[in-house]
């Protein structure tokens, strides 16, 4: 289930920085062919591939400890209850919240912050009430602000940013003002890649008493998150994105809020005690989780961040930086692209158009190549508004991509351009 | 490199770079656009139709060259057809660039329309092929205005 001592310490002895091989052959779905070549995967933004010790966390938990959780008194019961409150002390201490009950278990990221919006936003919010997001929103933090403006008549206001793909700071610092309730911002965008200051951004609504929702999505798999450090009120993430299984997340949120919060969805697990005249809610985070959660999906989440654990993530930070400004300068090497998003501050994030060829044509040549990467609007229409492209082609990394994937996407690029000459 | 020849056929790229009947028209007698909602595709097609006979057909608009080189070629090949002539067309272009055609169209007889035959080995692409066939089917049937692949 572990890596090997061996294993582990030639990863941590990084004096010569992380070589992305040594963790290669943990992760299986890198193995697959594509037509019969080998896969180079650039869609990590999207998804992550699974190491071998979450598919085995999974596995295990249905062959060994699978029950429902926090009710049977039987032995599975409280193997399946012991497992999943695991997962949540090691999602703690991964963002290092400080109690557990800061951890709630959600869908996703998605989830995260939609409940978020319909408790904290449909007590805190009325008419003429202001909720403050940004451009580079993912629609997953666009649409959950309107439908709970369109509901309590609130308005939503948006952060403008640049040509680079930066926000402007000083029309954020004019759009926060007294009826600003919430702020709801990206940590990484990701169509752009842009890293937020969102220490800064979040400090600055606190001076006004406004609270702040960040979404985690593409940060987490790429570098420590100390959420008491950025002392964000809320913040979500996804288990698929940081190389766990698709279907569990995570919503942090401070304590006192929470609990002042109403809860998000009715049923079992959520309640203290029922009665037809009335209804005591439970504690958080059980309040928010309503119903059986994905408990296998949990286990699985928890061997993620024990795997992530077993990295050194500072050098795996070079690695992918490295990886990111190779990607960039080989890019703008070829004739006729060009980077959509250029932000001074950028994680492993690369949209990008070919003058004359649709993103659609890109990726269905690539694919022939073996080459995953993302083409569409990424979830971000407003972005791709903004920059007055369709859509883009996206590629973005994780640690354990290589030089080879770089050289075979430029490659295949230059096969785009062949056949469209 | 074959299946991409299959796709990306000469006469598609032709389409993709030189659209024909592409631009605006100030007579149409019928406007609709067409949008995918996946690839951000988005077409207007419009029709002149005089009694049962589309008269002239054009369009406008951006997208892949999947989809532009297909609206492009259908102009093409509807001028002059019958409003039943253009609905026939309709179906046999739908079976051949979907999986279930193969062996069943005679893509010979279909003329340019053959081209798109290798779409079908590409099933996320066959939206794209046949955007401009909804479009168009959908103008033929005044009271839309707009369709969508989704």
């Amino acid at each position: 289930m572990t890596n090997t001592l061996i294993h582990t310490d030639s990863r941590r002895s990084g004096e010569r920085g992380f070589d992305p091989m040594s963790v290669r052959n943990d992760f299986p779905a890198l193995a697959v062919l594509v037509k019969g070549k080998p896969l180079v995967y650039l869609d990590n933004a999207a998804t992550t591939h699974k190491p071998d010790s979450v598919i085995d966390a999974i596995t295990r938990f249905y062959s060994t400890e699978n029950s429902n959780i926090h009710r049977g008194v039987h032995h599975l019961s409280e193997l399946a209850t012991e497992a999943y409150e695991a997962s949540r002390r090691k999602v703690q201490r991964f963002v290092n919240a400080k109690y557990p009950q800061e951890i709630v278990f959600v869908r996703g990221t998605t989830e995260g912050i939609n409940l978020v919006a319909q408790t904290f936003g449909r007590v805190g919010l009325k008419e003429g009430d202001e909720v403050v997001i940004s451009m580079m929103e993912h629609h997953s933090n666009i649409v959950p602000w309107q439908m709970i403006c369109d509901q309590t008549g609130a308005v939503l206001r948006v952060v403008p940013m640049d040509g680079r793909g930066e926000l402007i700071q000083e029309e954020y610092l004019k759009l926060l003002g007294k009826r600003t309730k919430i702020v709801a911002l990206t940590h990484v965008s990701n169509a752009l890649g842009t890293v937020n200051p969102i220490r800064e951004m979040i400090c600055q609504a606190h001076e006004l008493g406004i609270s702040v929702l960040i979404d985690g999505a593409q940060a987490v798999a790429h570098g420590h998150v100390d959420v008491q450090a950025l002392d964000c009120d809320f913040y979500a993430f996804s288990s698929h994105k940081m190389f766990g299984p698709t279907g569990i997340g995570v919503l942090y949120g401070k304590r006192e809020l929470l609990e002042s919060m109403p809860p998000y969805q009715g049923g079992g697990d959520m309640i203290k005690s029922v009665t037809f005249s009335k209804t005591v809610y439970n504690d958080p985070p059980h309040k928010f989780e309503a119903g059986t959660p994905h408990i296998a999906g949990a286990s699985g989440l928890g061997a993620a961040i024990d795997y992530l654990g077993g990295l050194k993530m500072e050098a795996i930070a070079v690695h992918e930086n490295q990886m990111l400004r190779d990607l960039t300068s080989n890019l703008l090497d070829l004739h006729g692209v060009s980077i959509v998003g250029t932000a001074k501050e950028k994680s492993g994030v690369v949209s990008f158009t070919i003058e004359g060829i649709h993103p659609h044509d890109v990726g269905t040549i690539l694919n022939e190549e073996g080459i995953a990467v993302r083409t569409g609007h990424h979830c971000a229409q407003p972005v791709m508004d903004f920059y007055g492209v369709p859509a883009t082609v996206r590629a973005s990394i994780a640690f354990y991509n290589t030089k080879v994937d770089i050289e075979a996407l430029i490659t295949g690029i230059k096969t785009v351009q062949k056949v469209f000459h | 490199m074959s299946d991409l020849r299959s796709l990306y056929q000469e006469i598609i790229l032709d389409h993709n770079k030189n659209p024909r009947n592409f631009g605006l028209m100030g007579d149409a007698n019928r406007v609709i656009e067409g949008y995918n909602p996946l690839c951000g595709d988005r077409y207007t097609i419009y029709l002149k139709l005089h009694e049962d006979i589309i008269e002239d057909i054009r369009f406008s608009g951006a997208g892949c060259a999947i989809s532009k080189a297909s609206a492009s070629v259908m102009t093409t090949v509807l001028k002059g057809k019958s409003i039943k002539d253009a609905e026939a067309l309709f179906e046999r272009f739908h079976t051949l660039v979907t999986k279930e055609s193969k062996g069943f169209e005679d893509a010979e007889s279909l003329g340019k329309l053959a081209a798109f035959a290798g779409v079908s080995e590409f099933p996320a692409r066959v939206k794209c092929a046949i955007l401009a066939w909804h479009s168009m089917k959908g103008a033929l049937r005044s009271n839309t205005k707009s369709v969508s692949t989704e």
